[in-house]
């Protein structure tokens, strides 16, 4: 039952090999694609036709690599700008709300803290639609109104950075205000005692003291923003992100080069996740 | 301590502009997009012709139920396969092997959704590896094509989603006390009853919180119905998409988005309602 009770060996036994077949149904897809990326075929598929690297470095023309396959490249550099910008304007905006939320307080709170929280339950095709609708709109306004057109409100770069950011700034703002919650206020009132300003206690003290949940707040915001598909989907013009690029090629028959993608994919989000939960460790 | 107002306005007004710019206006929009149409003489005029198409068409209400259907099996599946996973992690690893054991169970969900339905996408299909694993074997003659079925679907849903419900469920199950159960075990419960009166009663609100973050996502999912359902997957999203890219008639689309908006509200409302949860406690 529990480890301080005595268990019999076929229910030790039963339950490692769950696990044990869990964990497989978890990784099976990811080592398949990964273990593919080397194959010397032109086929995402068995049999194994010896270790080649081909599908990152082939220059052509029979086989290109990832590394001279501009259009991949260029919707990796796309998803790169897209995750910069929008980690940026949600860490700034998240920690901003949760400062709103945890240390003011002002009429309408609570239909405010509602609305923050909603994106948690609108679906992200939805957020995408009506972000897409609402550009439309405000778009044709200023068209009539005053004869002017501006590109961002038509599906492009820009839409995607806001349509993004209008859902990923309530997971900043939950992670920070979390962190917040624990911040002695004693220390502020000693800071400002002995004569500092408002804002030199803000900036000294209580962001040093948040800054290891802002960086995993903005680790997880860049991860986030980088593989979304349902919301970018909709507010996408012709600078697709990785995942929307990487989509319209599985669907239309696929290469092993986007085994090789997906392994640098899931090498570098390893690796942003450990940085995450090491400073989310430091947080506790 | 007072805060000057400018200190005020400063968290407050980027807020308030996230608000009501990407999240208030947008979701307005759709819904007076909703009610809009063309007359006979192709005038914008407000009519109930969206949603009434809705109703005396079959397709379309065959598939918000199916979508909503399915999403409710998936919620299910994914609470069967996380239970024993969660009490093992929490209840039965050694101490040591737990903290590897959470990094292993969120690692693959760090992975973009698409890269891992492309994975399964390889070992399922009908060149795919399991095929060609089970030829090699004798185990079949003829290739079977896994890929594009409900079942299939519902799997890769259940794997997309698992994260959600398992890592709740984790977390209560670390706040019960083992001596309940040891109790419990002393004046002679079995497992079953131990499970029925003590364990799953005190993991109520992670039940709930997972189920609710599972069943939104399945229903608001389009990447895993559209590739691993085949043509006929028939998922309510694909439908809003299609009214919107492919046929674009946004007014149409809204009605759908804004319908399933509703649906989503509604059941997650409901789980909260019956419950007793608040949308901020199931978020955190």
């Amino acid at each position: 039952m529990i480890r301080s009770l005595p268990r019999s060996k076929t229910y030790n036994w039963s339950f490692n090999l769950f696990i044990l077949a869990y964990f497989t149904f978890l990784f099976a897809p990811l080592l398949v694609t990964c273990v593919l990326a080397f194959n010397d075929s032109n086929y995402p598929s068995l049999p194994w036709q010896g270790f080649s690297l081909d599908w990152f470095l082939a220059a052509g023309p029979e086989r290109i690599g990832l590394f001279h396959d501009e259009q991949n490249l260029r919707s990796i550099l796309t998803s790169f700008q897209t995750a910069f910008f929008v980690s940026i304007l949600s860490v700034v905006v998240g920690t901003c709300a949760s400062f709103l939320f945890e240390k003011e307080n002002f009429r309408f709170k609570g239909v405010l803290y509602f609305l923050m929280l909603a994106p948690l339950v609108i679906p992200g095709v939805i957020l995408g639609i009506s972000l897409l609708l609402a550009a439309n709109t405000a778009g044709m306004f200023f068209e009539d109104t005053f004869g002017l057109d501006f590109d961002v409100f038509r599906p492009s770069f820009w839409l995607v950075v806001f349509g993004q950011f209008s859902f990923i700034t309530t997971f900043v703002t939950l992670v920070v205000s979390a962190r917040l919650r624990k911040f002695d206020i004693s220390l502020e009132e000693a800071a400002l005692n002995l004569g500092a300003t408002q804002f030199g206690v803000i900036w000294h003290i209580t962001l040093i003291f948040l800054r290891p949940a802002i960086i995993g707040a903005w680790a997880v915001a860049f991860l986030m923003s980088f593989e979304n598909f349902n919301t970018t989907l909709f507010l996408v013009g012709s600078e697709p992100t990785l995942p929307i690029n990487l989509y319209l090629q599985v669907r239309d028959g696929s290469t092993p080069v986007i085994n090789a993608i997906s392994l640098m994919l899931i090498v570098g989000t390893s690796l942003l996740a450990m940085v995450n939960l090491y400073f989310t460790r430091k947080d506790e | 301590m007072t805060r000057s107002r400018l200190g005020f306005w400063i968290f407050f007004a980027p807020v308030l502009l996230w608000l009501l710019l990407l999240i208030i206006l947008p979701h307005l929009d759709l819904l007076t997009m909703s009610f809009r149409g063309e007359d006979d003489y192709g005038d914008a005029v407000w009519t109930m012709q969206n949603y009434m198409n809705f109703f005396t068409e079959p397709v379309y209400w065959f598939t918000f139920v199916r979508t909503a259907l399915y999403a409710i099996i998936t919620t299910f599946i994914t609470f069967l396969l996380a239970m024993p996973v969660s009490f093992y992690i929490a209840k039965l690893a050694r101490t040591r092997v737990q903290g590897a054991l959470m990094i292993l169970l969120l690692l693959p969900f760090w992975v973009s959704e698409l890269v891992r339905i492309y994975g399964w996408m390889i070992l399922l299909r009908e060149s795919g590896v399991l095929n060609f694993l089970m030829l090699k074997l004798g185990i079949i003659d003829t290739p079977i094509e896994m890929l594009y079925n409900d079942a299939t679907m519902i799997m890769g849903l259940v794997y997309t989603s698992m994260l959600f419900m398992v890592v709740p469920l984790i977390s209560v199950m670390e706040s019960l006390d083992d001596s309940l159960i040891e109790a419990a075990h002393d004046l002679g419960a079995g497992p079953l009853t131990i499970w029925r009166t003590i364990i799953i009663p005190h993991c109520k609100p992670g039940i709930t919180s997972g189920a609710i973050v599972v069943f939104m996502l399945a229903l608001g999912n389009y990447l895993t119905p559209n590739l691993m359902g085949g043509k006929n997957s028939l998922w309510f999203t694909e439908q809003i998409y299609n009214q919107f890219i492919a046929s674009f008639n946004w007014n149409q689309g809204s009605a759908f988005g804004f319908l399933l908006l509703v649906l989503s509200s509604l059941i997650i409302w409901v789980g909260l309602k019956v419950t007793g949860q608040k949308l901020g406690e199931v978020a955190s």
